[in-house]
């Protein structure tokens, strides 16, 4: 039995162009939002539901689970806050050299981790993560313990001044959004059929003369670079970058996101990011230890609802939905 | 470069050699019977020098009765966790089963980091094992003597039991045809909790033995267990004294790189994991799957 990813994505598949109601709603949600929440809490969150999208791209294009995404996010973080602050590079380059850089780096741990799949795949990302997390602690422009602290935000295209906040804020929903968009855009292309026809059946694909590898390596290395842009964006918005972010507690933390809302599906990591940023927010403040929830809800969600939140939702209203006797006859 | 530093970083990379191997000798007994990779490996290691602290500390009880103990309480409570949790998740995809555990140890790290901190708690040498031996060469501390022959005692002593014994038959039976060997009348649901409880206490006894060595800290099983699996990456599932000897190797060679390079060291067990995935991606005693 396959791990139960990618329901939504198939139908989303059917249904050719974009859901308009559905953006319209989600532009309108984005733009009240920071009237009624503190938008750097919002700008952390974004940050986080990018990553979360980042990830499903892979697990639910190419159902591989990767335990190391934190070097991407991390490392994009890194890049992007050390040539703002020190090469003097402005917003908009700051974020291209960390998106580069987790390309880069995406390539790299692909053409190493592809050669296996399934438990190996996840074992060798998560040591390889960890093999950066190293460098992070030794390498002197991280600073180790302390990071990379007070980067500067700059300008937008030397325009708009990003130190106000509600800038801040607009510009990385907008990037959020284009990656969203992004992600859906995969999914619906013929690249994205031939990766779930990969995931379903890889041996027949090879058989039809499909280069398996090329496109999971394709597909791993376009996750890694929005993992990356949603780190460095994060390094800019927060203005730091640290060890916690390469960390493999990041790396879990975007596996239980996108879990906890639903694999392969579009919403569901950006519905899990939104729980799991608040949740850690709230919990933070009353004392409870953070990582013993996070277990209750790995270990709840994989006895009890394994299609993640927006996955039993789609699951249940197509189950009611087929009841319902066809009254179109 | 002095030849007790030397010696003395060799003897210590043969010491975390021993519990890599043990760690990785448990992942490989069970996922050969439950096909899943036991993330919380590490913590149960954690768990075994932390029973064995709070033995010492709470009741009072000395080093060799934890050194029995300790592994029984950890086999005990993996064995309850395979039953009520674990055990639900054979007929799923097998990454389910390493999230599951992995839930497992942020539930179980998680408590031990709230309850003493991050800071460690020291456990004292048994009394006869301290002191130790002017070799000439290199000081041998007896404790660490004791680590390294005690290790290998365990490791050999599970590869015998595997490999030689009649349990050790069914179980390897069962590893390559559960139904059948069920058939015969075999309580294979048994073998493998007591494989899920063995695997888990051969890292609590690892736990015991590097308690004295190391603080007892609860973060000790994380830091652990990413080296560990990238041992197992590169040593395969395939076989029982493949696992000992890659951990064994790998150690030393980490203990080498400390006295050489030591900015390297954390690496160079990742680095020999990446050369290993480009020449023999199954693993130097792996099987393809």
């Amino acid at each position: 039995m396959a791990l139960e990813i990618g329901e939504l994505s198939a139908s989303a598949a059917k249904t050719r162009g974009i859901d308009w109601l559905g953006l319209a709603v989600g532009i309108a949600i984005l733009v009240v939002a920071p009237f009624l929440i503190y938008p750097v809490f919002l700008i952390k969150l974004l940050c986080m539901a990018l990553f979360a999208c980042a990830f499903n791209l892979m697990i639910g294009g190419g159902g591989l689970l990767s335990f190391g995404h934190a070097a991407f996010f991390g490392g994009g973080a890194y890049i992007a806050a050390e040539t703002a602050k020190n090469f003097g590079f402005p917003f908009e380059f700051a974020l291209l050299a960390g998106v580069a850089s987790a390309t880069f780096l995406g390539f790299l741990f692909g053409v190493i981790a592809i050669r296996r799949q399934g438990l190996f795949f996840a074992m060798i990302t998560l040591a390889l993560a960890q093999a950066v997390y190293f460098l992070a602690l030794r390498l002197p422009f991280t600073h180790s313990e302390d990071g990379i602290q007070a980067v500067p935000r700059g300008w937008l295209f030397g325009v708009v001044d990003l130190k106000d906040n509600f800038a801040m804020y607009y510009v990385t929903a907008a990037i959020f959004l284009a990656g969203y968009l992004l992600v859906a855009r995969v999914w619906k292309s013929p690249f994205g059929q031939v990766l779930r026809a990969i995931k379903d059946n890889q041996p027949r694909m090879i058989s039809l003369g499909y280069p398996v590898d090329r496109y999971k390596l394709m597909n791993f290395v376009l996750s890694a670079a929005l993992s990356g842009l949603a780190g460095s964006l994060k390094a800019m918005g927060l203005g730091l970058a640290t060890l916690t972010d390469v960390d493999f507690t990041t790396s879990i933390a975007v596996v239980l996101m996108v879990l906890l809302g639903g694999m392969g599906t579009l919403l569901g990591p950006v519905v899990g990011a939104i729980i799991s940023v608040s949740m850690d927010d709230y919990l933070a403040g009353i004392g409870i230890p953070v990582p013993v929830v996070i277990g209750v809800i790995f270990v709840v969600i994989i006895l009890v609802f394994r299609r993640g939140i927006v996955g039993e939702v789609v699951h249940y209203w197509r189950k009611w939905q087929a009841r319902k006797p066809a009254t179109r006859a | 470069m002095s030849a007790t530093a030397l010696f003395g970083q060799l003897l210590l990379g043969l010491i975390n050699g021993s519990f890599y191997a043990m760690l990785s000798l448990g992942l490989a007994i069970i996922f050969g019977l439950l096909a899943i990779v036991n993330a919380a490996q590490g913590a149960f290691y954690m768990l075994g020098a932390f029973i064995a602290w709070m033995l010492f500390q709470y009741l009072g009880i000395g080093y060799w009765a934890s050194f029995v103990l300790a592994p029984l309480a950890v086999a005990i409570i993996g064995m309850i966790l395979e039953r009520t949790l674990i055990r639900r998740v054979y007929n799923l995809d097998h990454l389910y089963g390493l999230l599951l555990t992995l839930g497992l140890f942020q539930i179980i790290q998680g408590m031990f980091v709230h309850w003493y901190g991050t800071s460690g708690q020291p456990y004292d040498y048994p009394d006869i094992l301290t002191g130790g031996h002017n070799l000439g060469f290199m000081f041998l501390p007896t404790y660490r003597a004791w680590v390294v022959v005690a290790s290998l005692i365990f490791c050999f002593g599970t590869w015998y039991a595997i490999e030689k014994t009649r349990l050790g038959a069914y179980l390897r039976a069962a590893t390559e045809n559960p139904t059948l060997v069920r058939a015969f009348g075999i309580n294979v649901p048994m073998l493998v909790t007591l494989a899920f409880g063995g695997g888990v206490a051969l890292a609590g006894l690892a736990g015991v033995l590097a308690a004295p060595i190391y603080q007892v800290n609860p973060l000790m099983g994380g830091n652990i267990l990413t080296t560990v699996f990238a041992v197992v990456v590169v040593g395969g599932f395939g076989s029982i004294l493949g696992a000992i000897v890659t951990g064994l190797a790998l150690g030393v060679l980490e203990g080498f790189s400390k006295v050489f390079y030591p900015e390297a060291s954390n690496m160079v067990i990742f680095a020999v994991m990446i050369v290993v995935l480009m020449i023999k991606p199954a693993g130097l005693f792996g099987r393809e799957r």
